[in-house]
């Protein structure tokens, strides 16, 4: 019997009805928005390209991606590798020598930040950090104003990141060791190759799926940083930690230069919608 | 390696997860302290007793009770009817097949993958034209289709590989579409939808951006933004931020010990998709 498909639409109606509301126009007035001057109230007017050459010359724009490079070593690049090697150490080493109790224990303390909202956490390390009461300075024996001083405030941000992240690749990447075949362990155990060798030659090859979604997820996730950003240093001091959608958030509510905002935000879109297919044409060669 | 090599192994990971949970410790001891033991002992002692007045003064001043029922209403509002939604469109996509779905696919992934800032402006301009700026109203709207875009995403190649002898079984037993859906697909994948409920449910409770843009009233504001427009505010000393720390900190751990296998489980699932 074909069951027929015709009757099926009529289940995608109420959510493409909300997504043309709620996604679709919104982004369309965005990109409307971006090419005119407005502040918000009262009609826009047309200025075609300006607001985008105002970018290119802008020297807050160009630095607010710098940052974000930054954030993407922070939330991306670092977290995977350092998760690979825990990944590897709880799951080869660990549960196999101290049983697997241990290892999930491990793994547990590593992921609890992950379950904080981002603003919370920023909360948490606003206070831990702050310059004459915090913990951190106490424990050091230091004096640092850890996000008030323009030299130190991004890689702090970067360190609270780093802190952040860590527990999402290391659950992704032991879970994908399950799929490995304990077989392939055991012969290179048996013919003396070394922890590293079997990182290398077994660990890293068999979970190269999960190493693409994670450096994807948290590259997107680093782009889109907002929350950590508005508690711990309102893109502050000077510019020491704009990044874009700060940037954008800032033109539209507290600028009234909502044009401007909206062509920030466009190009922000661009950029993580070019990275996803970039990430996910390398993934598909890959197979 | 052996004798003293492995437990060097286990120190490491072990001393990495002492630094991992250290924040929350610290929160927790020192949202106990009164202001005076701070001051002369410092962050990093232990607290001679448990001083709750500096946890009582906070909820009481931000209404920390009216901002727990807001997110908790908006996250569980989405976690519901976004769920409905994905079950919907999935049903549509994954057992359907209706044409053009891959378009449909790429279309809802662009639209989860998209930064808020982007859509921003124009809803924050809608919800004012409409009426429904400052009301969790908003906020469960739009983060219910953008929660459904995701689960769309997932569902439809869970359902894609659905049994269809049994849905065949059951229209020539005369079911119709909805009953079959209602009867058959819900149930079976009823594992899926719980984690996609749970994660709807803590992604949105998490939620920052959004809701700092609608939510601008003491009576709406949920936990993440109430802590976050708070913090740096004047009245707020050492033994008050690690309060309001530690406020925020609870009901997140409190689900991460409620739902850990789920969640853990989930965060693959959701991955590898």
């Amino acid at each position: 019997m074909r069951v027929r498909t015709r009757g099926y639409w009529l289940y995608l109606v109420p959510s493409l009805l909300l997504f043309l509301v709620v996604i679709v126009v919104p982004f369309l007035m965005n990109v409307g928005a971006s090419f005119t001057r407005w502040s918000g109230v009262g009609t826009p007017r047309w200025i075609g390209l300006d607001n985008y050459t105002r970018l290119l010359k802008d020297e807050r724009f160009w630095q607010s991606f710098q940052h974000n490079v930054g954030l993407i070593v922070a939330m991306a690049i670092v977290p995977t590798a350092i998760g690979l090697v825990l990944a590897a150490a709880l799951f080869d080493y660990i549960g196999k020598k101290f049983g697997s109790r241990t290892a999930s224990a491990l793994r547990a303390m590593y992921y609890l930040p992950q379950v904080l909202p981002v603003a919370v956490a920023g909360v948490v390390w606003g206070w831990m950090l702050h310059p004459s009461y915090g913990a951190i300075n106490q424990i050091f024996g230091l004096d640092l104003d850890w996000l008030g001083d323009p030299d130190l405030a991004l890689a702090t941000v970067m360190a609270v990141m780093v802190w952040f992240q860590l527990g999402y690749p290391v659950v992704i990447f032991m879970a994908g060791l399950q799929r490995v075949d304990p077989a392939y362990y055991e012969a290179a155990e048996i013919d003396g190759a070394s922890w590293w060798r079997r990182f290398w030659h077994i660990t890293l090859p068999q979970i190269r799926p999960e190493v693409f979604v994670v450096l994807l997820t948290c590259t997107i996730a680093a782009l889109k940083v907002f929350g950590p950003i508005f508690v711990l240093t309102r893109g502050g001091p000077g510019n020491a930690t704009m990044v874009p959608s700060y940037f954008s958030y800032l033109n539209f509510f507290q600028k009234s230069n909502v044009g401007y905002g909206s062509a920030i935000a466009t190009v922000l879109a661009l950029i993580i919608i070019v990275v996803t297919f970039l990430f996910l044409r390398v993934q598909e060669r890959e197979r | 390696m052996r004798g003293p090599g492995r437990w060097a192994v286990l120190f490491a990971l072990v001393v990495l997860a002492v630094v991992m949970v250290f924040p929350f410790a610290i929160v927790a001891i020192n949202a106990v302290k009164s202001p005076a033991e701070y001051s002369s002992d410092g962050p990093l002692s232990l607290p001679d007793g448990l001083y709750l007045q500096g946890l009582v003064d906070f909820w009481n001043r931000v209404e920390f009770g009216t901002k727990l029922w807001n997110s908790l209403l908006i996250s569980a509002s989405v976690a519901v009817l976004a769920v409905v939604l994905s079950v919907l469109n999935a049903y549509a996509l994954g057992i359907g097949r209706v044409k053009g779905r891959l378009s449909i696919l790429v279309l809802f992934l662009v639209a989860n993958t998209l930064p808020q800032e982007a859509l921003a402006y124009p809803l924050y301009y809608l919800a004012k034209a409409v009426g429904l700026y400052d009301t969790q109203l908003s906020v469960i709207i739009v983060m219910t289709v953008i929660q459904a875009a995701f689960g769309t995403y997932l569902l439809s190649a869970v359902l894609g590989q659905f049994p269809k002898e049994i849905l065949e079984a059951a229209a020539i037993d005369g079911a119709g579409r909805l009953r079959s859906l209602w009867r058959i697909v819900v149930p079976i994948s009823r594992p899926t939808l719980n984690v996609l409920l749970i994660f709807f449910f803590i992604w949105t409770w998490n939620e920052f951006f959004l809701p700092l843009i609608f939510l601008i009233s003491n009576d709406t504001q949920t936990v993440p933004v109430a802590l976050a427009v708070l913090q740096g505010e004047k009245y707020m000393d050492a033994t008050m931020s690690s309060a309001s720390a530690l406020l925020g900190l609870l009901p997140a751990v409190a689900f991460f010990l409620i739902f850990q296998r789920t969640l853990t489980r989930g965060v693959t699932v959701g991955a590898i998709k």
